[in-house]
């Protein structure tokens, strides 16, 4: 990182627009012409500098930390407001929860925001979208920006009408003098100095914020501004975006991972009209004025290339190996031995997990346009501040000449964390003095996008004479640590995430590794309760720790029927159970699972979810994730697995690799429970966790067959 | 060898001179400027590239733009009459059908393909018409109650 991207410009170079240089400021102005309206100028170009001075340090809380409220939020002489939030809309409903904070503080309806998100050159650096942390990472900074710029212009009105703040009303985006009738809108106040001044002034971090019981925006299913152009095809996806003149990009790949190019001939793409050819060391890239055309010349030239391979394992041995490369000492916790030595039974099981991608429907793509020595790219990517510093340092250019932004995308799944597809864009743009697209085909995205990781997770558990659970010793090798611990009263326990050696690139996914540890937990809970002779559901409670798991644990037994439904199970059919929590929200599945036994296979026919994230903020948004959560948790239990060979992914396409569709999804009942006295999480990704293990233990309950895989290979189930 | 391909694109007459093999998808995002039509899989087997050749649902990345030569083609941008939006473009609205929005253009399109062949389908209709096209956001109990939405209000 050099000197001048960390902010030591000084401030008056930075601040001004005047020091934009003309050609930027035409940018500048144009974007903000297109999504704020005119009158912005001064404001944006201010926000521009506080993202650039914070661009550098990659802080990306979404703290207050001093930032002007101007940084986040301006009033437009139209009396919309428009906010600013580093945080990328691609499917989880960001954009519309940002904007519904911004209205709840303000005291205006929800279609008075307008909402820029996720453009370096205007918006402060939040960070990644990840983790289930919009809700509670960027949400409370937005409200309390909110809520100083409301405090600032009722301050405002109280000087110039000489009251207290106090005899003033605020409401519907005017502020109104209860005692003289005397009325000023944000409109009004838009065009005023004395207020641009005064937005100069940090957020408050410690302002009051409106409670949850007065909550008029928030809590509601708004929806999202730009709705209707999903609908209509009128929405840029990042693969959308063009430019003048753009040329269509294709990157030579290697036949498996870790091969190297020993030679190639380029000279008959070369000869291809209106192709650009880039060889630098070990890229090789082509772009043309379409796609057809840069994929011909890749085509061309990738079967003359030759290549050094390495050995590689494969997907059919990945467990054994994970296990044999496991760094076991790492391992830690408090050991749990002496309750297994105090042990009435003990029992002991090796749980698996494939590797997995999370296809999103849009594969990455990027364009890139240099012009006047400055980069820009459009990207589908969750962590445009992580995109801009890669992309300078790439180029070994200060982060402020590169500016990143990302369109509403197409979905990630945590598999968006990198812009490879743009920085590949940015590559050929420069070779080829034009901008250049990227957009990765399917098979790229199943091939060198990263997975979710595979696991070996080895369960020990010890009951006592009584059937109370006295002991527990849980290792997870390779897939990491979130929901390792168990939610339940252990008196001796030791649970441990331990790395091994990955031979795929693996990283992020919907709740990551807390999928792999609910399965084999509340699976392994679930043998541990038939070893005890007692209902699963009862076996959990007198376990249970955690009161908003017990919540929402009876809520879904509730609902689905538990006790009675327990009563019906056949060899055919079967129900099954499992609760958890992560990222701060809790969740708990009933599932009933068809079986036939003749051809292996089984068939999920209701899934009934409770879930609890707090106070909802948005139901109808709420809603969508958990049954999306659902829905993607069936694939991860039942059909995906990358399959793997001395390097090569067997199964990159959409036949080999089954993803769930409209004939997979079972009777579906959510059941939100809305807790409104403790801060809101997440619940874009917590409640993916119970399915696989609720499905597992309905096709025991049915069978006596205990699948420990995900994904559960269910031909086992065969009869002879 | 490049041909000369004339189709009408969501009621105009357009010309195209170029390989015969592109996919009609390509041409339709990259020279037609048409960009509602996706790619998701270039298979087949994900139904964002949805379009509607005479009417009939097809795959367009799989579809080379020869084969739409004197064909009619209606993409997601020639749904909507003016201001006024397509009974199943209202219902996804309403229903609150989409999350990241890539697959909608080929489920409305798929549906609407449907409606045209089953204006009263069964679930079990739905379907089989739209298990072709892949939600990854995993929108489809949405999705479904779109598509019985719309064919209420196309009934009516």
């Amino acid at each position: 990182m050099t000197e001048n991207t960390t902010g030591k410009r000084p401030e008056s170079e930075s601040r001004k627009p005047s020091a934009v240089a003309g050609r930027e400021f035409t940018i500048s102005r144009r974007t903000f012409v297109q999504t704020l309206g005119a009158g912005l100028l001064i404001t944006v170009t201010d926000s521009l500098s506080w993202g650039q001075r914070r661009g550098g340090r990659g802080g990306g809380g979404g703290g207050g930390g001093g930032m002007p409220v101007v940084a986040r939020l301006h009033l437009n002489e139209d009396g919309t407001i428009a906010v600013m939030s580093g945080k990328v809309e691609e499917g989880q409903g960001a954009r519309t929860e940002l904007s519904q904070a911004a209205a709840e503080e303000l005291r205006v309806p929800f279609d008075r925001i307008r909402i820029v998100m996720a453009d370096t050159d205007f918006v402060p650096d939040d960070g990644g979208t990840s983790g289930s942390r919009t809700t509670p990472g960027n949400v409370p900074p937005m409200r309390q920006a909110a809520a100083t710029a409301r405090e600032l212009l009722t301050r405002f009105a109280a000087k110039q009408w000489q009251v207290e703040a106090n005899a003033l009303e605020v409401r519907d985006g005017t502020i109104t003098n209860k005692a003289t009738n005397q009325k000023l809108t944000y409109a009004d106040l838009a065009k005023s100095k004395e207020i641009a001044e005064a937005f100069k002034q940090p957020i408050e971090s410690n302002i009051a914020l409106t409670a949850v019981s007065d909550w008029k925006v928030m809590g509601i299913s708004a929806r999202r501004s730009n709705w209707r152009d999903l609908v209509t095809g009128a929405h840029r996806f990042p693969s959308d975006v063009t430019c003048p003149n753009m040329l269509y990009g294709r990157v030579l790949r290697p036949p498996s991972y870790k091969a190297t190019l020993e030679s190639i001939d380029l000279s008959e793409a070369k000869a291809m009209k209106d192709v650009v050819v880039i060889q630098d060391g070990e890229f090789v890239g082509f772009a043309a004025p379409s796609l057809f055309r840069a994929t011909q010349a890749l085509e061309a030239s990738a079967k003359t290339a030759s290549w050094k391979t390495v050995p590689q394992p494969s997907s059919k041995t990945i467990h054994a190996y994970l296990k044999e490369h496991a760094r076991m000492d790492n391992a830690r916790g408090s050991s749990a031995e002496k309750g297994f030595a105090d042990a009435a039974k003990t029992l002991s099981a090796t749980y698996t997990l494939a590797y997995i991608q999370h296809t999103p429907m849009e594969p990455r793509a990027g364009v890139a346009e240099w012009k006047d020595d400055k980069l820009t790219v459009w990207a589908g990517v969750d962590n445009p501040p992580a995109a801009q510093r890669d992309l300078a340092q790439a180029f070994g250019m200060p982060v402020e000449r590169v500016r990143v932004i990302v369109p509403d995308m197409g979905g990630g799944f945590g598999g968006k964390h990198a812009a490879p597809a743009a920085r590949e864009a940015a590559r050929l743009a420069k070779a080829a003095g034009r901008p250049v697209c990227v957009h990765w085909t399917r098979a790229e995205e199943f091939t060198w996008a990263y997975f979710r990781p595979a696991a070996v997770i080895e369960c020990k558990g010890g009951l006592d004479a009584k059937g109370s659970l006295i002991a527990w010793d849980f290792i997870n090798i390779n897939a990491g640590g979130s929901a390792i611990d168990a939610p339940y009263k252990i008196p001796n326990k030791r649970v441990q995430s331990v790395g091994s050696d990955s031979p795929l690139a693996q990283g992020a996914y919907r709740c990551l590794a807390a999928t792999g540890n609910n399965f084999a937990r509340e699976s392994f809970i679930d043998e541990l309760a038939a070893a005890a002779g007692a209902d699963p559901l009862a076996f959990r409670l007198a376990h249970l720790e955690n009161d908003r798991i017990r919540t929402v644990l009876e809520t879904a037994a509730k609902h689905f029927n538990w006790s009675e439904r327990r009563k019906k199970i056949t060899p055919e059919l079967g129900i099954g159970l499992a609760c958890g929590t992560e990222k701060n929200s809790v969740v708990a599945a009933c599932v009933e699972v068809g079986i036939d036994r003749k051809r292996g296979e089984i068939k999920v026919r209701e899934v009934c979810e409770a879930f609890e994230c707090g106070p909802i903020q948005n139901p109808a948004n709420l809603t969508s994730q958990v049954q999306g959560c659902i829905v993607m948790g069936l694939g991860g239990a039942l059909t995906e697995e990358i399959q793997f060979e001395n390097g090569k992914i067997l199964n990159a396409n959409f036949r080999d690799y089954q993803v769930p569709r409209f004939r997979d999804v079972p009777k579906i009942g959510v059941h939100l429970v809305n807790k409104t006295d403790i801060p809101s999480a997440g619940g874009g990704e917590t409640p993916i966790i119970a399915i696989a293990p609720a499905v597992g233990n309905a096709i025991f309950a049915a069978t006596g067959v205990r699948i420990r895989s995900m994904p559960m290979r269910c031909d086992i189930l065969k009869q002879a | 060898m490049d041909v000369t391909v004339t189709l009408t694109v969501n009621g105009i007459e357009r010309t195209v001179t170029t390989d015969p093999q592109r996919p009609l998808l390509d041409v339709l995002r990259e020279d037609l400027h048409l960009t509602g039509a996706k790619y998701g899989c270039g298979e087949g087997r994900c139904g964002a590239c949805t379009v509607l050749m005479d009417g009939k649902r097809v795959l367009s990345c799989v579809t080379p733009v020869s084969l739409a030569d004197k064909k009619s083609i209606a993409t997601i941008e020639g749904l909507a009459k003016g201001d006024s939006l397509h009974p199943v473009q209202e219902a996804f609205l309403e229903e609150g059908a989409m999350q990241c929005g890539y697959c909608t253009s080929g489920m409305i399109l798929s549906a609407v393909a449907l409606l045209q062949d089953k204006p009263n389908p069964t679930d079990e209709e739905i379907v089989t018409a739209m298990n072709g096209n892949i939600c990854r956001c995993n929108g489809y109990v949405k999705i479904m109650n779109a598509v019985r939405r719309a064919a209420g209000k196309m009934r009516r």
